[in-house]
């Protein structure tokens, strides 16, 4: 988290990205009273990872709208509340609950635009959140952005530092389409500097999270952290990692990517999600066809193994890329 | 009922049967592609509840759609349009039957999951709440939706925060092929509102008064700020699933019968005459009138152009 630090403008105070989330949902609420936060357990409790806790007492419960375990029917009210002049902010708990409200999200929210000839808008934030290391085993613990990012009418966000979460929150609930926003159950209690008052990170900018010549790792979400870990220990054997977080999947900013990618001609793409479908397989083929003259090895991939998350705490870290893992592929790499 | 709404009721209706018997020529002639669900034997239900709405309340529909967005105030048209696949189509012939939507008239479209457009209705219901409008939300959808999970979530949102909604399923005797007395253990759908402690009441959907009165109440009940009501409208549907459907789930006699003795508009026709509100003649020339109506929006919809070629990113996402 260097470089954002670097860039941070005087004006930032150190968060945690849980209350860097809390921060823009505080802010965009006091700016626009059509935006309301509608979920399970986001009042008196604050939110199961404490994102909403003080906009209770703030905002009231008519806008901080606890609801109770009805996920489709949630996110459904979500989808006719944005049809009709609201800015809703679901917080779906856990990504891996997003089953039960597929409907809505795939053929209401997403497609709504298009089939309906342009007739409707869906501004409608899908705030989620996902990832294993907690202990919380295969249904609490999942990384399902391919799912979502392979629907034509969604966006998808992964913010990995408090700073980008706060200013990439903020461009989601702005933004006329539905967003599923997805966060990190780690990340939450990790600390950087947040710009204070209004603070915009763009949807569709990745941002070069350290820069490096032997190679870069495109990467998103927590691993983006372990990347920027493993470039600290490349470093010392005189290998420059550069480390691209992509910020968004969709819309994918293809040239910041692929810029990275002629400077170091060697590409590894990693995620936590399970690599078979997963979104990397995406990514590496979107280089393979606009950048293979530029590279001098395969794009790699290291990803998730095709398993459902383990509980016990060393099963659940051998099935997600680690940081020694991204020190080995890398070493090949450039090998 | 009002002499009037008596005959804008029977008007509506026309034009729903209408709509309905000229698209299915259409679909016999292969001129529209896809399918096609036909409200033809329901008309009384969206008639009778839409002439209570304003049009700034919103309705959901379903994928039996034409009757709501027609009693809604749609133009014909501009449905045919989209039934031909034209640019001049609500949806840009993009959507099709089974996705229209004229959101000018508060109609957020038909829908093509069963019970997906309960919530939405539940969460336009809640945007009137929250902004302090007297809007209402009205949600059709059939028999077989009061069997999904959103019914069951979306009218126990709706009770607990008083939402100015109502639920009209119209009970049209099958979900799909399967019949309400091998789907529901209860005679009355209705009863289940009791259970999310709201008012439910069964109705017969092929009286456009009984439909009346009943969505009169209700949509008052709901603009007042008292909250939800389910109606349960029992109906008939003349047609199969959709056009083409074999039927081999019922019988000719049963599909006979019930067609001669469920239909909303021979019985609209007898009560307006008896009770003196109109003249066998003045009906009369009211078809004549929708028969006309029909002809120049089909006429219309055709000389339309052909949809125009999917424009990314702008047809599917707003602002880029």
């Amino acid at each position: 988290m260097q470089a954002t630090e670097a860039r941070a403008p005087a004006a930032a105070r150190e968060m945690f990205y849980s209350e860097a989330l809390g921060d823009a949902l505080r802010l965009e609420m006091a700016r626009d009273e059509r935006v309301i936060v509608i979920g399970e357990d986001i009042a008196e409790h604050g939110g199961a990872f404490q994102v909403t806790a003080g906009l209770l007492e703030r905002f009231g419960p008519t806008r901080i709208r606890q609801t109770p375990i009805s996920e489709i029917g949630i996110v459904g009210a979500a989808v006719g509340a944005a049809l009709t002049g609201l800015r809703p902010v679901v917080e779906l708990m856990y990504v891996d609950f997003a089953g039960l409200a597929m409907d809505q999200i795939v053929n209401q929210a997403a497609q709504n635009r298009f089939m309906f000839g342009g007739q409707a808008r869906v501004p409608m934030v899908l705030r989620t959140q996902g990832g294993s290391g907690r202990g919380n085993a295969a249904q609490h613990s999942k990384s399902l952005e391919a799912w979502f990012a392979h629907v034509a009418g969604l966006k998808v966000v992964m913010p990995s530092t408090p700073g980008d979460a706060k200013g990439l929150l903020t461009a989601a609930i702005r933004d006329d389409n539905p967003v599923i926003f997805l966060e990190h159950k780690l990340l939450y209690r990790t600390k950087g500097p947040v710009p204070e008052g209004e603070h915009l990170v763009p949807l569709g900018k990745a941002d070069v999270k350290r820069a490096g010549r032997d190679l870069v790792i495109v990467t998103w979400s927590r691993e983006v952290l372990f990347a920027l870990e493993a470039a600290e220990r490349l470093a010392r054997d005189e290998i420059e990692a550069e480390v691209v977080d992509a910020r968004t999947l969709v819309p994918l900013d293809k040239e910041t990517i692929l810029a990275s990618v002629r400077k170091t001609h060697r590409v590894l793409v990693l995620h936590e999600a399970v690599k078979r479908g997963g979104y990397g397989a995406e990514i590496a083929a979107m280089i393979a066809e606009e950048a293979f003259d530029d590279l001098d090895a395969p794009p790699r991939r290291l990803a998730g193994l095709e398993t459902p998350i383990p509980y016990a705490q060393h099963l659940e870290r051998s099935v997600v890329p680690q940081v020694d893992d991204i020190v080995r592929a890398a070493k090949e790499l450039v090998a | 009922m009002d002499r009037k709404t008596a005959r804008d009721v029977y008007r509506v209706m026309r034009r729903i049967r209408g709509f309905e018997e000229r698209s299915a020529t259409l679909f016999g002639e292969n001129k529209i592609w896809g399918t096609i669900h036909s409200y033809a034997g329901e008309e009384a239900i969206a008639a009778g509840v839409c002439a209570n709405l304003r049009d700034d309340d919103w309705i959901t529909s379903t994928h039996r759609g034409h009757g709501h967005c027609i009693a809604k105030g749609a133009d014909l048209g501009k449905m045919f349009a989209e039934l031909l696949g034209r640019e001049t189509g609500y949806c840009r012939g993009r959507g099709g039957s089974m996705h229209i939507a004229d959101t000018s008239k508060g109609n957020l479209g038909a829908n093509g999951i069963v019970g997906g457009g309960i919530p939405i209705a539940t969460g336009a219901a809640l945007t009137a709440k929250q902004l302090g409008t007297d809007q209402v939300a009205v949600s059709f959808f059939g028999d077989g939706a009061a069997n999904q999970g959103t019914f069951h979530e979306s009218l126990n949102l709706a009770a607990i925060w008083k939402l100015p909604a109502v639920y009209v399923c119209e009970n049209n005797q099958y979900a799909e092929s399967l019949p309400v007395k091998r789907a529901f253990a209860v005679d009355d759908i209705a009863v289940r509102a009791a259970g999310y402690g709201m008012p439910g009441l069964r109705i017969d959907g092929r009286d456009v008064r009984a439909v009346y009165d009943a969505a009169r109440e209700a949509i008052a009940r709901a603009r007042a700020g008292n909250g939800p009501t389910l109606l349960v409208a029992d109906s008939y549907r003349h047609e199969g699933h959709y056009y083409g459907d074999p039927r081999k789930y019922q019988s000719k006699d049963e599909i006979e019968g019930w067609r001669k003795r469920f239909d909303p508009l021979t019985d609209a026709r007898a009560w307006i005459v008896d009770e003196g509100i109109a003249s066998a003649a003045d009906l009369d020339a009211i078809d004549r009138e929708v028969a006309d109506e029909i002809d120049r929006a089909v006429a219309w919809a055709d000389a339309g152009p052909l949809a125009s070629p999917i424009a990314l990113p702008g047809d599917v996402y707003a602002g880029d």
